[in-house]
């Protein structure tokens, strides 16, 4: 049946399209000579302007009446400097789309074809394209020395006592570390990562033993936050939208992006009047099948709210304590103590 | 070895330059040296492709703006693709991405493009009876032709096409258990791609060879149209790019089949963990890249090129600023090259690395804005008509600025960390590559046709598909912009698992039903194409009253495209409304002499130097009494 339809609609499409085209022909022929312009060309050149006004008053209304729901909030310290330069480079590259996008249409339609006029012959001006040349290279040179000025600051390295995490992506998850009480992370290897070690710890080193794992990321507000990144399969990166943050994640590659934190989570929420809300980790490298998907929740912290949190985490080798058999036998005794294993956990692994 | 050929086909076939040249039909028509034959050869399989991308688009636009319709009617054409409960699989949804997007670049904007346009144009507007090697030339499509082939059936197989996008990021492409697109699928679309890649190579050596050694009498640098300016640099860009793609595919073609480790190190999937190690995936990302920028401008340069004569042409003006514009697609071809790490801030890059390509990709927009510029005071006082050409051209230069301005943003490095692969790059390139060279085609079809088939498109058709397209194009990828700026990710299936991206219903469905309407004004399209063919108004020899060569030439031109002798070139392209002149335009094979009321003082100076020409041609001419051989003319002059 509808089938049948849509071949019935096909045969009328392209009945009506020839049936236009004939008459059109024969208008053609009966009408006008070839070459001369008719009635049609007013009508493209009051097009033209139309559709310029038209486009220009949706977009500036556009721009203005749904602002809120376009703008991500904000909530990190460098993202402060690239939405600057972004809502600067906005206000330049606005005016000048206004400017030349209404100019084109004007000059389409004012200079529409009218019998008997000639066109000017104006080949070229040197004074003139010099303008044009030099105007957007100015402007263009305000655009990258401060983009390059945020850049830098962006991309220098982090402090010395800026708070470490290391985020791995795989498909299709995240998974976070945190270096534990030593603050060091255990080294790791990918050849020793398994279904429950996925981060292929290396249990020979006495780092690893204290190192931590968790569902969400905490993070603190107010302090550098380097985030050491990771892929264990194929590519990945590691976007936090509300904080402006972006970082492929590469195997066989360590990437890293720092940056500050400027809201805890209580007090977006509070400012967005929505208890619901959450910051989100999205993975935006093609991965696979599940890459819209690689969803984690990032939880922003104050500094001390963080540190309980951070002391009340368990050791991953405390939670997965059959591992202990991997601890070289000689530095058992200390990772059992370092990972604050109890005796009745020892006893249930055993 | 080439031209020695050549002359021997131009001797055989001396005195039937006049009639349609002779030849069985597979010869005329399938396995044809002519330019002309193979320039609609690439044309009508460009069109395939666009329709087929198009549709892919439309599919998966379905899923994006309706995320909660079921598409089972879409059954008896996918098959297993639509899951149980009536979804796109999003497994599916990848490959439809990637397809479309290898399809629009390659397949369409490249190879349908350049193609069908040099193809057709350096001949007849350099003046030349066919390309350097009409051999070359017809292996070119055919080597498309057999890439195509291979593509499309990859559609068909039971793991699906490639599907890990366009730019098939290694370790994802390179591993089949990371995605079943990366199977056949992958191999397929890498051997479809190298055969394309040599498809490109082949027709470009012919492009520059062509243009270097064949223009005739009188047709210095200086005096082409800028149509050929532009063909020639393009495959001059591909000549230089391409290669370098064709070394990344083989790369990963060895790391696929025969355990090399250049992209691939320390990868644990499927609950293995894989022997490589030592390779980069971001070697992967230079590779693809330092082709990947240029090919943007491989797409888009022809685009202006073409937009240039159609826009001249109509105001009745003489294009502003040749010489600039000249020069501004010199400068662009050259920094094409030195930009390409701009895609590739926010990968693990050097920062260092992204300050320098954010300074020079910044710099490549002065060249464009020059171009922008001299092409609106080519309109400013002009004497306008709105043929179709005319309308797409003008299309173009509206998407060229709305979509160029949007790369200050992701070019600069701090703002491009948070655009960077989300629904702003997207709108950004579909609006300055996608579709302003979608439309400088479209302008290119329109002004060509009736110097390809002799007969008129139809106007009425031309004009609704044009403010059909136009609208629809801006309502398509506008919106985007401010998804993009709300942080949404491109490749997603849906964005209903994130709270930050769960909103935007309302746009999104509006592009998909705009992407629907644009999709079938191109149907349209199609219609008066074919239609018109057959049987369309017949052309007069000179519909626009446009300058160049190609409009010398009979209706119909025949095999050696002039039947005499190839005409004469006595000044530029762009002699329209040329204060005095009777008409208003003066042809480039229109001697100065014979326009003694509008020449300036410096061109009356030229006149004698057109005297000593003719004579030398007329000595020439007693020379060998017969008909004077062509190439030997044009070598001699050059
Ligand atoms: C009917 C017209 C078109 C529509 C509606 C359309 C729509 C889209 C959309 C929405 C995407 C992003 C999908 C995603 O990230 O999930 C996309 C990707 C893409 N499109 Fe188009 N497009 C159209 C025409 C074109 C044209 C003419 C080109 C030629 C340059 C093009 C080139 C691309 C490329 C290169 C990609 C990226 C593919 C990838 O991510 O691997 N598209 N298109
Ligand atoms: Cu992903
Ligand atoms: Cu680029």
């Amino acid at each position: 049946m509808f089938g049948i339809l849509l071949a019935a609609g096909i045969i009328l499409v392209i009945g009506i399209l020839i049936m236009m085209f004939r008459l059109e022909v024969l208008v053609d022929i009966v009408k006008r000579k070839s070459g001369k312009p008719g009635h049609s060309n007013k009508i493209n050149a009051f097009l033209f302007m139309a559709f310029g006004i038209v486009g220009v008053v949706w977009i500036l209304w556009y721009s203005w009446a749904e602002f809120d729901r376009y703008n991500l909030p904000l909530a990190s310290k460098h993202g402060a400097e690239t939405d600057e330069l972004f809502w600067i480079t906005t206000a330049i590259t606005g005016v000048v789309f206004i400017i030349t996008n209404i100019l084109l249409f004007y000059f389409s339609f004012k200079y529409q074809h009218q019998e008997g006029k000639r066109a000017k012959f104006y080949p070229h001006n040197n004074k003139l394209e010099l303008i044009w040349t030099v105007l957007p290279a100015i402007a263009l040179a305000v655009l990258i020395s401060k983009g390059l000025i945020v850049w830098g600051d962006i991309m220098e390295k982090a402090p010395d006592d800026a708070e470490v995490i290391e985020v791995m992506g795989y498909q299709f998850a995240w998974d976070v570390r945190y270096p534990g009480k030593d603050n060091s992370f255990g080294d790791y290897d990918f050849r020793l990562i398994d279904g429950s070690n996925l981060f292929g710890l290396d249990l020979e080193d006495d780092n690893s033993y204290d190192d931590f794992s968790a569902l969400e990321i905490h993070i603190p507000k107010g302090k550098t936050v380097l985030v050491n990144i990771r892929a264990r399969d194929v590519l990945h990166s590691f976007y936090l939208p509300h904080f402006r943050v972006k970082m492929d994640a590469v195997p066989g590659m360590q990437t890293h992006f720092k940056f500050e934190a400027t809201k805890t989570t209580a007090e977006m929420r509070a400012e967005l009047n929505d208890p619901e809300f959450n910051y989100e980790l999205a993975c935006a490298e093609i991965c696979g099948r599940g890459h819209f998907s690689m969803r984690k929740i990032v939880v922003v912290d104050e500094l001390e709210d963080y540190e309980k949190w951070k002391a009340q985490q368990k050791a991953w080798l405390k939670l997965n304590p059959d591992y202990l058999s991997k601890v070289p036998a000689a530095k058992r005794e200390a990772a059992i103590i370092k990972a604050g294993i109890t005796k009745e956990e020892l006893n249930a692994s055993l | 070895m080439a031209t020695a050929e050549l002359k021997i086909a131009s001797d055989t076939h001396h005195d039937e330059h006049d009639h349609e040249h002779h030849g069985n039909f597979w010869t005329n028509y399938v396995f044809s040296q002519d330019h002309k034959v193979i320039a609609k050869q690439f044309l009508i399989t460009g069109i395939f492709w666009a329709l087929i991308g198009g549709a892919m688009s439309v599919i998966f636009r379905l899923q994006l703006g309706f995320p909660n319709a079921t598409v089972e009617w879409l059954k008896p054409l996918l098959g297993d693709w639509i899951t149980a409960d009536g979804k796109i699989d999003p497994e599916f949804y990848l490959a439809l991405v990637t397809m479309h997007g290898t399809i629009m670049v390659f397949f369409v904007l490249t190879a349908g493009l350049s193609g069908t346009f040099s193809n057709y144009l350096i001949p007849l507007q350099i003046g030349a009876r066919d390309m350097a090697s009409g051999f070359m030339n017809m292996l070119s499509y055919w080597f498309f032709f057999v890439s195509s082939v291979i593509m499309f059936s990859s559609i068909f197989i039971e793991t699906g096409p490639a599907s890990g996008s366009w730019v098939i990021y290694p370790p994802l492409s390179a591993l089949p258990q990371a995605m079943s697109g990366s199977g056949l699928g992958m191999t397929l679309w890498l051997a479809s791609m190298a055969l394309f890649i040599v498809s490109t190579l082949l027709g470009g050596i012919n492009y520059i060879t062509t243009v270097i050694n064949m223009r005739t009498n009188g047709m210095s640098f200086s005096r082409l149209p800028l149509t050929i300016w532009a063909f020639f640099l393009t495959a001059t860009i591909g000549l230089l790019s391409f290669p370098v793609l064709l070394s990344a595919a083989l790369l990963l073609i060895f790391d696929r089949h025969f355990g090399t480790s250049f992209y691939l190190s320390e990868i644990y999937i499927n609950g293995e963990a894989l022997p490589n190690q030592g390779g980069s995936p971001i070697l992967f990302q230079h590779l693809f890249w330092f082709l990947g920028h240029p090919e943007v401008y491989i797409v888009l340069l022809p685009a202006l090129g073409i937009t240039s004569e159609v826009i001249s042409t109509n105001s009745r003006k003489p294009i502003f600023g040749y010489k600039a514009m000249i020069g501004s697609m010199i400068g662009i071809s050259v920094l094409s090259f030195v930009v390409w790490a701009h895609h590739m801030f926010v990968t693990g890059m050097n920062p260092f690395l992204g300050s320098v390509f954010t300074l020079l990709t910044l710099v490549i927009a002065i060249p464009s804005a020059v171009k922008v510029f001299n092409y609106m005071t080519t309109l400013w006082g002009g004497n306008i008509k709105f043929t179709t050409g005319m309308l797409f051209s003008i299309g173009l230069v509206s998407f060229f600025i709305s979509g160029g301005l949007t790369g200050l943003f992701v070019g600069n490095s701090a703002v491009d960390i948070q655009l960077h692969d989300t629904y702003f790059v997207v709108a950004h390139f579909h609006l300055v590559m996608g579709s302003a060279t979608f439309f400088g085609l479209l302008a290119g079809v329109y002004h060509w046709f009736p110097k390809m088939f002799g007969r008129m498109m139809n106007e009425k058709l031309g004009y609704i598909h044009f403010w059909l397209s136009f609208a629809g194009v801006y309502l398509v990828f506008f919106p985007l912009h401010y998804i993009g700026i709300a942080g949404f990710p491109r490749r997603y299936y849906s964005f209903t698992n994130f709270n930050a991206f769960n909103d935007f219903t309302d746009l999104n469905m509006l592009v998909s039903i705009a992407a629907i309407i644009t999709f079938g004004a191109q149907l349209i399209f199609v219609f008066n194409f074919f239609y018109s063919i057959f049987r369309g108004r017949l052309a007069s020899l000179n519909p626009w009253g446009s300058n160049t060569l190609e409009w010398t030439t009979p209706r119909f031109p025949g095999h050696g495209n002039w039947p005499g002798e190839i005409p004469t070139v006595y000044r530029w392209p762009y002699d329209y409304s040329k204060p005095g002149a009777k008409e208003d335009f003066i042809m480039q094979n229109v001697p100065y002499s014979e326009t003694p009321e509008s020449n300036t003082p410096e061109e009356n100076e030229l006149i004698k130097l057109e005297l000593s020409n003719d004579d030398l041609i007329i000595q020439a001419g007693e020379e060998t009494p017969k008909k004077q051989n062509d190439q030997d003319n044009t070598q001699e002059h050059n």
